[in-house]
C-alpha cells in the first residue's frame, strides 16, 4: 500500500478545514472544528496505518517537480512513528476541547489548533530545510497565538514565548541560508551528499542547535516554558508539550544525525548539549520537585525531559539502540505529558485550583484521573513495563555501549527525580482523615477523566507490546552513524 | 529443575498471572457498596491461583516445565516459566493471600475505599506471581517494580500523615533499590545478551566471570543490593519497620509473602541460578553476603527487643529472620540451600499467623503495645493460642516449622565450613526467645486487677471472642506451622520440596 500523494494532504487538508471552521459563526464553531479535527485526525490514522503495512519510506514530489526544483516530501520509519503520535495525541486532544470549552480556551481554539496540526505534520513530512523553516513558523505563531488563549494572565507569557520563537526561527533560517550558500540546494538528502565538511557546517549545526534549543526549551534557554506552558489552556498545554516540542526535536535531529560529523568543534557541541541536557534533567526534576502547583510541576517536568533529546544528540550517535531509544523516548514523553495536562485540566476544573494543597481526596472523587497522573509519571520515570522504560532500556544500553558511564548515572537518578514529583502529586491527593464527610468537588463529565486515563493506559500498553514498533524505527536511513 | 526437564510452551503461567491481575482490573470498576461482587471476586481469584498450584505441583516435580514468552525490547523477551522454585514461591503466596484476602474482607468491613484497597491488593498478588514465574531478570525486574508501585496504595492507605510519610520512605527505598537492580541487569545484559535463571547458574555469566572478574563481581553486587533492599538486610532495612503504619492485612501479606520475600526470592535467584554457587563465591560475592545476613539476624533480633509497639517487634523479627534466607542461600551446601528455601515458606507462615494476631489484639481489645498484653490470652484463647504456635515456631522449638528450617541451616553452615554461622543461629535464637517469650507469658498471666473482675471477661451473647473473618485465619496457619513441622518427612512437604530444589543447584 503506496499512497504517497496522501502527504501533501496532511498538511493542506487541515489549513482549508481552519479556514473553513475560521468562517463558522462561533456558536456552532465547537462542533465544527471538532469535526474537522476529527477528519484531520482520520488521515493521519490512515496514513500511519498505510506506512506501517507498507513498512517502506514514501517520497512525494509536489505536482511532479523533483528537487531541487521541487517541493518534496518524504516519510520514514521516524516520520511515522512522529506522525503515529500527532494523530494520538491529536485525536484525544480534540475529543477534550470538545467535552469542555473552557479547558479549550473557547471557540477560537478550534482554526488555531488545525492550523497547528498542519503545521506539526508538515514539520515531520518536510523533505527540504525551507519548507520545515515554514512548517515551524507555522507551528510557532499557532502555538503562541493558542497560549494567548489562556486569558489576560498569558498575554504576557504568550509574548515571551512569540519573542523566544521567532529568535529560534531566525537562527534556523540563517543555517538554512548557509546551507544555500554552500550548495545550491535545499533537499535535506542532496544537502548531505553535498556538503563538505569544515567550519561552515559546524556552523550551521551550531545555528540549529541554538534555534532549536530555544524552541524546545533546553536548559540554559527553558526560561520561558514553565511560564507559558501553564498559562495556556489545559488542552493547549497538552499539546504543547506533547507535539510542539516536538516539532523542535525532529528537526534538531534530523540536521544533526544528516549532517554532523566528526570534526573536533562538532563533537565539542555535542558535549555542550549534552551538558546541558544532564543540567537540564536535575535542574528541571528539582524545580519540578519544588513546585506546589499540578500543571507547573508538569511544565518543569518537560524541561527536564528535554534534557534527554539533547542527551539522545550523543547516545544515537551510531548506535542503532540509541536512536532507536531516542525515538521511542519522544513518543512515550509526549503521551505522558498529554496525559498529565489533561488530568490537570480535569483536576482543576473539579477542585476550582490545580494547588496541591487543595487536591486531597481527590483519589477518591476522581480516581481514573489521578490513576492517569500516576500511570503516566511511571512511564516518564522510566519504569517497567511502559513505554518510558522501552525507551530508557535501550539508551542505557547505548551508554553501556559506547562506555559512557555518566549517563548512564544521569539516567537513573532523572528517572529517581522523576518519580519523586510523581509521587508527590499523588500523594496530594490521598483523603485526609475526615475527608469522607467533605462534600464532593464539582462534577466533571467522565469523558475529561477517560481521555487522560485513556493516554495513560495506551502508554502501557505500547510499553508491553513495543516490539513491532521498536523494529519499524530501527530499521530506519536516518540512522547515520559518523564514528 | 533437572537438566532434562521437558519444556512445555503453554499459556498456564499467563493464566496464573489472570487469576489476579482480571479481579484488580474489574474491583477498581466496582462502586464501593457492590461487597458481593467484590468478595465474590477476590475468593474466586484466590481459589483459582490455588488449584492451579495444587494441579503443577506433580509433574513440575517430576521435571516438566511449562514456558511462555514474547518478544519486548529489542533482543529481550518477556518469559515466564514455572520451574520447581517458581511454583514453591507462587504456593506460598496462592496459600497465604487466600487467607489474607479473607482477613482483609472481614478486618475492612464498612471501612472507606475498599475497591482500591482490594483492587491494589489483588494487583500486589499478580505482581508477586509474577516475580515467583519470571524466567528471565528483565521479567523478574518488570514485576519486582511493579510490586513496588502497587504496594504503596495500600501503605498510604489510611492517608493520614503517618501513613503517607511512612509510605513515602517505603516507596524512597525500594525505588532506590529497584534503580540499583535495573543497573545491574542493563549492564549483565549488554555484556552477555540476556540470560535465563538456569538451575546451577548460567554457563554464559559463568564465562564472564572467568574473562572479566571485576565486571562480573560488580554486576553481582548491584543486583544483590538492589535486592536487598527489599529484603531488608541492614544498612538498607530502615524502611520495613516505618512501613508498619499500614493496615493489618497489608502489613501481613507484606511481611509474610509480598515485598521482603521478593527480595529473598531474589537472591536465591541471582546467587543460585544466575551466577551458581561456584562462581558467586569464587567472585567473593557470597562471604559477604553471608557475612551481612549474620549481622543482620543478630541486629534485628537486638532491635526487636527494645520495642513495646507489638507490630514493631514483629517488624524487627522481619527483619532477622529473612536474613536466615539470605544466609542459606550463601552458604555452599545442600542442606543449609534447603533450609533457606523452606525458611521462606515457613518465616511466611509463622510471621503472618502473628500479624494476624497482632491485628486481633488491636481490632478487638484496641491493644498495640506488648505491656498492655496481659491476660488478654484468656480472653480471647484461640488467638492467644495461635499467636503463641507462631512465637515458638519462631523460635524454633520442636516440631514445629521453625525448627525445620533452623536445624539444616546450622547443620550446613557447619558442613560448607563456616563455623561462625553455628553462634550466630545459636545467638539468634536465644534472642528470639528473650523477646517472643514475654509476649507469650504477657498473654497467659492473670491480669494483676482481674483478681476481682473475676473471668467472664468473654462477654457471653458472643458466641466467637472475635469475627468468624478475622479469626480462621490465624488458627489455620497456626495450624499449618504445626502441620508443615510434623509432616516434614512427606515429598510434598515444603521441606521436601525444598530438597529437590535444593538439589538443582548442585548439579
Amino acid at each position: 500500500m503506496r499512497y504517497p500523494a496522501l502527504l501533501p494532504a496532511l498538511v493542506l487538508l487541515p489549513l482549508l478545514l481552519s479556514a473553513m471552521v475560521a468562517l463558522v459563526p462561533r456558536g456552532p464553531r465547537r462542533l465544527a472544528g471538532a469535526a474537522a479535527s476529527s477528519i484531520t485526525g482520520v488521515l493521519g490514522s490512515a496514513v500511519v496505518l498505510a506506512l506501517m503495512i507498507d513498512g517502506g519510506s514514501w517520497e512525494f514530489a509536489l505536482a511532479g517537480w523533483e528537487a531541487p526544483l521541487g517541493i518534496t516530501l518524504q516519510a520514514d520509519g521516524t516520520s511515522t512513528a512522529f506522525l503515529a503520535l500527532m494523530t494520538v495525541v491529536g485525536v484525544a486532544v480534540t475529543v477534550y476541547a470538545a467535552a469542555e470549552p473552557r479547558l479549550a480556551g473557547g471557540p477560537d481554539f478550534w482554526p488555531l489548533w488545525l492550523v497547528l496540526w498542519a503545521g506539526l505534520n508538515g514539520v515531520v513530512v518536510a523533505g527540504d530545510l525551507f519548507n520545515i523553516y515554514v512548517m515551524l513558523e507555522l507551528v510557532t505563531l499557532a502555538a503562541v497565538a493558542l497560549v494567548a488563549l489562556g486569558g489576560r494572565s498569558a498575554a504576557a507569557p504568550a509574548l515571551r514565548y512569540l519573542f523566544v520563537g521567532v529568535v529560534g526561527s531566525l537562527l534556523f533560517l540563517l543555517a538554512v541560508a548557509l546551507v544555500y550558500a554552500e550548495t545550491g540546494t535545499l533537499d535535506l538528502l542532496q544537502v548531505t551528499a553535498a556538503l563538505e565538511p569544515g567550519p561552515v557546517l559546524t556552523a550551521i549545526v551550531a545555528l540549529t542547535l541554538l534555534g532549536m534549543g530555544a524552541k524546545m526549551a533546553l536548559f540554559p534557554l527553558h526560561a520561558w516554558l514553565p511560564v507559558a506552558h501553564p498559562a495556556a489552556p489545559a488542552a493547549v498545554s497538552a499539546v504543547l508539550s506533547a507535539l510542539v516540542i516536538k516539532a523542535g526535536v525532529i528537526v534538531l535531529w534530523r540536521i544533526w544525525f544528516g549532517l554532523a560529523d566528526d570534526a573536533t568543534a562538532v563533537r565539542a557541541l555535542g558535549v555542550v548539549a549534552g551538558i546541558a541536557g544532564a543540567v537540564a534533567v536535575f535542574w528541571g526534576g528539582a524545580m519540578a520537585l519544588r513546585s506546589s502547583r499540578l500543571k507547573q510541576i508538569i511544565a518543569y517536568s518537560t524541561v527536564a525531559q528535554v534534557g534527554y533529546f539533547a542527551i539522545v544528540l550523543t547516545l544515537a550517535d551510531g548506535s542503532a539502540a540509541g536512536w532507536s531509544g531516542g525515538v521511542v523516548l519522544v513518543l512515550a514523553h509526549g503521551l505522558a505529558k498529554a496525559a498529565m495536562f489533561l488530568a490537570a485540566g480535569t483536576l482543576a476544573v473539579a477542585y476550582g485550583t490545580d494547588r496541591l494543597s487543595h487536591l486531597h481526596g481527590a483519589i477518591t472523587h476522581t480516581p481514573m484521573t489521578v490513576a492517569a497522573l500516576g500511570i503516566a509519571g511511571i512511564s516518564l520515570a522510566g519504569l517497567p513495563p511502559t513505554f518510558g522504560f522501552v525507551a530508557k532500556w535501550q539508551l542505557l544500553m547505548a551508554a553501556i555501549e559506547q562506555g559512557a558511564w555518566w549517563w548512564i548515572g544521569v539516567l537513573l537518578l532523572g528517572g529517581l527525580l522523576t518519580f519523586g514529583y510523581t509521587a508527590a502529586m499523588v500523594r496530594a491527593t490521598f483523603n485526609r482523615p475526615g475527608d469522607d464527610e467533605v462534600p464532593a468537588p464539582h462534577r466533571v463529565r467522565s469523558v475529561l477523566a477517560v481521555v487522560p486515563f485513556t493516554l495513560a493506559i495506551a502508554s502501557v500498553v505500547f510499553g508491553v507490546f513495543s516490539a513491532g514498533l521498536v523494529d519499524l524505527v530501527a530499521e530506519d536511513p536516518t540512522v547515520r552513524g559518523h564514528g | 529443575m533437572t537438566p532434562d526437564a521437558q519444556v512445555d510452551y503453554s499459556i498456564v503461567p499467563l493464566l496464573m498471572l489472570l487469576t489476579s491481575l482480571l479481579p484488580a482490573g474489574i474491583i477498581f470498576c466496582l462502586r464501593e457498596d457492590q461487597v458481593r461482587w467484590r468478595t465474590t471476586l477476590n475468593m474466586a481469584g484466590a481459589v483459582a491461583k490455588v488449584g492451579f498450584v495444587v494441579a503443577l505441583i506433580p509433574p513440575v516435580v517430576s521435571g516438566d516445565k511449562l514456558r511462555v514468552s514474547m518478544p519486548w525490547v529489542p533482543g529481550v523477551d518477556l518469559v515466564l516459566v514455572t520451574d520447581a522454585f517458581s511454583l514453591f514461591f507462587v504456593a506460598l503466596s496462592a496459600g497465604l493471600w487466600l487467607v489474607t484476602t479473607i482477613y482483609a474482607i472481614g478486618y475492612l468491613e464498612g471501612a472507606p475505599n475498599r475497591s482500591r484497597f482490594f483492587g491494589f491488593f489483588s494487583l500486589c498478588v499478580t505482581a508477586t506471581t509474577g516475580i515467583a514465574l519470571a524466567g528471565n531478570l528483565i521479567t523478574f525486574l518488570l514485576f519486582f517494580e511493579m510490586l513496588t508501585l502497587v504496594t504503596y496504595p495500600l501503605v498510604a492507605h489510611r492517608g493520614t500523615k503517618d501513613a503517607l510519610d511512612g509510605a513515602r520512605t517505603y516507596l524512597a527505598y525500594t525505588l532506590g533499590g529497584g534503580v540499583v537492580l535495573l543497573a545491574g541487569v542493563v549492564w549483565l545484559t549488554a555484556l552477555v545478551g540476556p540470560v535465563e535463571f538456569t538451575a546451577g547458574g548460567v554457563a554464559a555469566v559463568a564465562d564472564l566471570a572467568a574473562e572479566r572478574p571485576g565486571e562480573a563481581t560488580a554486576i553481582g553486587a548491584l543486583l544483590l543490593i538492589g535486592m536487598s533492599v527489599k529484603a531488608a538486610i541492614v544498612p538498607l532495612h530502615g524502611w520495613l519497620p516505618i512501613a508498619m503504619v499500614a493496615p493489618a492485612p497489608v502489613s501481613a501479606l507484606l511481611h509474610a509473602v509480598a515485598v521482603v520475600k521478593a527480595g529473598a526470592f531474589g537472591i536465591v535467584r541471582v546467587t543460585h541460578d544466575l551466577f551458581g554457587l561456584s562462581v558467586a563465591g569464587e567472585l567473593g560475592l557470597l562471604p559477604v553476603m553471608a557475612g551481612f545476613a549474620g549481622f543482620t539476624i543478630v541486629y534485628g533480633s537486638i532491635r526487636a527487643l527494645a520495642q513495646d509497639d507489638l507490630k514493631k517487634r514483629l517488624a524487627y523479627s522481619t527483619v532477622s529472620q529473612l536474613s536466615y534466607v539470605a544466609l542459606g542461600a550463601a552458604l555452599v551446601s545442600p542442606l543449609a540451600t534447603a533450609g533457606a528455601l523452606v525458611h521462606i515458606v515457613h518465616q511466611g507462615m509463622m510471621k503472618i499467623t502473628l500479624f494476624f494476631c497482632a491485628g486481633l489484639f488491636a481490632e478487638v481489645q484496641g491493644i498495640s503495645k506488648i505491656s498492655q498484653l496481659a491476660g488478654v490470652g484468656r480472653r480471647m484463647p484461640l488467638t492467644g493460642a495461635a499467636f503463641t504456635v507462631g512465637s515458638l515456631g519462631m523460635i524454633g522449638l520442636p516440631p514445629l516449622a521453625g525448627f525445620v528450617s533452623k536445624w539444616p541451616l546450622a547443620l550446613g553452615g557447619l558442613d560448607a565450613g563456616t563455623t561462625w554461622v553455628l553462634p550466630v543461629l545459636i545467638a539468634s535464637t536465644l534472642l528470639n526467645a528473650a523477646y517472643f517469650l514475654p509476649v507469650v507469658y504477657a498473654l497467659w498471666r492473670p491480669e494483676p486487677d482481674d483478681q476481682e473482675a473475676a473471668v467472664p471477661a468473654v462477654p457471653p451473647r458472643r458466641r466467637l471472642e472475635a469475627p468468624a473473618a478475622l479469626l480462621w485465619p490465624p488458627v489455620v496457619t497456626a495450624a499449618m506451622v504445626l502441620l508443615m513441622g510434623v509432616a516434614a518427612g512427606w515429598t510434598y512437604s515444603p521441606w521436601g520440596l525444598a530438597e529437590i530444589i535444593a538439589g538443582g543447584s548442585y548439579r
